[in-house]
């Protein structure tokens, strides 16, 4: 009660120095750096237009993604002869309508990145850690069991994990989190490594932090900017590898309206009617360039060595 | 020097122990017993299903058929495949050059495209030019290849007719395989006409399977170029009053190229996991398209065998490049 406080000092403290220019706050520096990149905003724009069209999935489609309309077989797009207003991107081989089963297929890609990227960053994250905050032994089992997995090319081991689990999209999205999981891993070990010689880790460690204090509340803020940057372009991936699993039949299931899924069940019809091999393609593609767009761009922004 | 490969290849040594052990965890993991997926509807009674336990060691302990796996495995026998009853090695090692060939291929088209792309916009930076190439690698790095393959197809294949839609050579031809390589099997028989099929069969896979990797490369050759345009010795050099064309060549060059040279190296396994995808699209017969068909076919042995084969010829092709990045750069050599 009779310490003294310093509660007081910050209310007198601006009258009596000179105004001061302080430095921006980092988000406002970030969002400075972030804006000047064209490329990153209108990846970010893309990013957020597809989550809205996705969420919202409903009620914007214009029709039910599984209707069947057995009078419009194979209609083409609206700007080519025989296309029709109520089918604008046309229909596919039984008569379902392509606009939206794109659009509920954004809501599966938009959560199969979310999950995909979670489940590796959250396993990742922590195998690295525990492997950059001991070393030793527990380092190198760790980080020999991330080369195993490192050795086998990345879509292999996804197809292997998707034959053993089962075809499926949760084992799908199963198959391609085991699969990114050595990147966050490698990263976050590369990270903590560098941080935790410093003099604000040693000082925490004096004072008595435990080892979970350092890990978590000490250390992890630090190491988060590469994290942010692999987690975004882990998106991508995600997106890619599972429509690469949706294509091989190892993926989401038919009548499942998955970009992958929907391209390998609607082959056959590639001549006669090329879009609806055409769109699930272009929304795919849109979508990872998108996330690659602005991956670059946060990386651009949160490394203060690579800025112009 | 020796030291230093023979730390790199005892560094190897677990991963591929590890590496054989999860393909042997993977027979296992599947669901259902391997005999009775192997005799399938039919059934089998319960006496002979014990004596076929005991024939295949399935009865003894786990790390007792570890064992046997690897002793099989360091002799070059991975089991027979279940559906062809070939020993599943000499069936790999069969359709192995055919994915080798569209490998060597893509990365071949991938340097060529992409070495001077990247060179010409770190050199212009800035530039429309550097714009374009930035932005077309990033499509190329975003892009799905299984649909990539198909648009091409649609276009020069069923659109304009310039290339085949399938497969390594047209049945006109036939030629006894000797290499594998169908580039080189048609030229030493002396067949010139089914040179240019091979060539022709070859164009559009190469293509798709060479687009990420053409991305990968021009990208690193861009910022690797750039880095070293900033360093003094190539202000030196241009003080100097050298062109700037052998500033480039000589001086920035070569010194931008270890980097990529690692890359390069690196981009096998990219290689060897898109190849699943292009030869499936392509009905190109080599160890993608036939990885894909065992899963389909439940043929583990085959599966199990393939992806230890894949994983090892990644392994051994990261293990040269790193070795040559030691060599070429001795810095790395002596900070271990």
């Amino acid at each position: 009660m009779t310490t003294p406080t310093t509660t007081g000092v910050p209310e007198t403290l601006p009258a009596a120095a000179p105004p001061v220019s302080q430095p921006p706050h980092p988000l406002v520096e970030f969002w400075y750096h972030f804006r000047q990149n064209k490329g990153a905003m209108a990846g970010l724009a893309v990013i957020l237009l597809i989550a809205v069209v996705a969420l919202f999935a409903e009620l914007v489609a214009p029709h039910d993604p599984n209707i069947q309309y057995r009078d419009a077989i194979l209609v083409p797009p609206v700007w080519q002869e025989g296309g029709r207003w109520a089918f604008l991107l046309g229909t596919d081989d039984i008569g379902r309508d392509m606009l939206s089963r794109l659009i509920f297929g954004a809501r599966l890609s938009m959560m199969i990145g979310l999950i995909v990227v979670t489940l590796s960053l959250a396993v990742g994250l922590a195998l690295g850690m525990i492997a950059g905050f001991f070393g030793g032994v527990t380092d190198a089992l760790v980080m020999r069991f991330m080369d195993i997995l490192l050795s086998l090319p990345s879509l292999l081991l996804a197809v292997v994990v998707a034959a053993i689990l089962g075809p499926g999209l949760v084992n799908a999205m199963l198959a391609v989190s085991i699969v990114v999981i050595p990147h966050y891993a490698r990263l976050t070990r590369a990270a903590v490594m560098a941080e935790a010689s410093k003099d604000y880790v040693v000082a925490s460690r004096v004072a008595g932090a435990g080892p979970l204090r350092l890990m978590l509340v000490v250390i992890l803020p630090n190491c988060v900017a590469p994290l942010i940057v692999q987690a975004t372009l882990g998106f991508s991936t995600a997106i890619l590898d599972a429509a690469a699993l949706g294509f091989l039949g190892l993926g989401a299931q038919p009548p499942t309206p998955e970009w992958g899924t929907m391209l390998a069940s609607s082959l056959q019809f590639l001549q006669r009617a090329p879009w609806v091999v055409t769109w699930p393609g272009v929304a795919i593609l849109v979508t990872v360039l998108a996330f690659n767009l602005l991956g670059d761009g946060l990386r651009d922004a949160l490394d203060p060595k690579l800025k112009r | 020097m020796l030291r230093f490969i023979l730390t790199r290849v005892s560094l190897v040594i677990p991963t591929f122990l590890g590496v054989t052990f999860l393909t042997f965890l993977l027979i296992r993991l599947v669901p259902g017993d391997p005999i009775e997926v192997r005799v399938g509807e039919r059934g089998i009674p319960p006496e002979r299903l014990l004596e076929l336990r005991h024939e295949l060691g399935l009865d003894r302990p786990l790390w007792q058929q570890f064992l046997d796996y690897i002793g099989g495995v360091l002799q070059g026998d991975l089991g027979v495949s279940l559906v062809t009853r070939n020993s599943v090695f000499s069936e790999f090692v069969t359709l192995f050059p055919a994915t080798l060939e569209l490998a060597a291929l893509a990365m071949l088209f991938a340097t060529v495209v992409g070495l001077p792309a990247g060179i010409i916009a770190a050199v212009r930076r800035g530039s429309v030019f550097d714009h374009g190439v930035m932005g077309i690698s990033l499509t190329g790095y975003s892009m799905p290849i299984f649909w990539w393959g198909l648009l091409l197809i649609l276009f020069f294949s069923v659109g304009l007719g310039w290339t085949p839609v399938s497969g390594r050579l047209d049945l006109l031809y036939y030629v006894e395989p000797v290499t594998g390589f169908m580039l080189i099997d048609t030229l030493m028989a002396g067949e010139y006409g089914a040179f240019w099929s091979a060539l022709h069969h070859l164009i559009l896979p190469m293509i798709v399977l060479g687009t990420v990797p053409l991305a990968v490369v021009a990208r690193m050759t861009r910022s690797a170029m750039l880095e070293v345009l900033g360093e003094d010795y190539i202000r030196t050099a241009k003080a100097k009053g050298l062109a700037g064309k052998r500033v480039i060549g000589l001086h920035a060059l070569r010194n931008a190229l270890i980097p990529v040279v690692t890359v390069i190296g690196l981009q096998v396994g990219t290689l060897l996991g898109g190849a699943i995808l292009t030869e499936t699209i392509f009905s190109w017969p080599g160890v993608g398209k036939w990885l894909i068909e065992s899963i389909n076919r439940r043929d583990y042995p085959a599966l199990q065998g393939g992806v230890l084969l894949i994983a090892t010829t990644v392994m051994t092709v990261n293990l040269l490049v790193d070795v040559l990045y030691g060599v070429l750069n001795p810095r790395i050599r002596h900070s271990r």
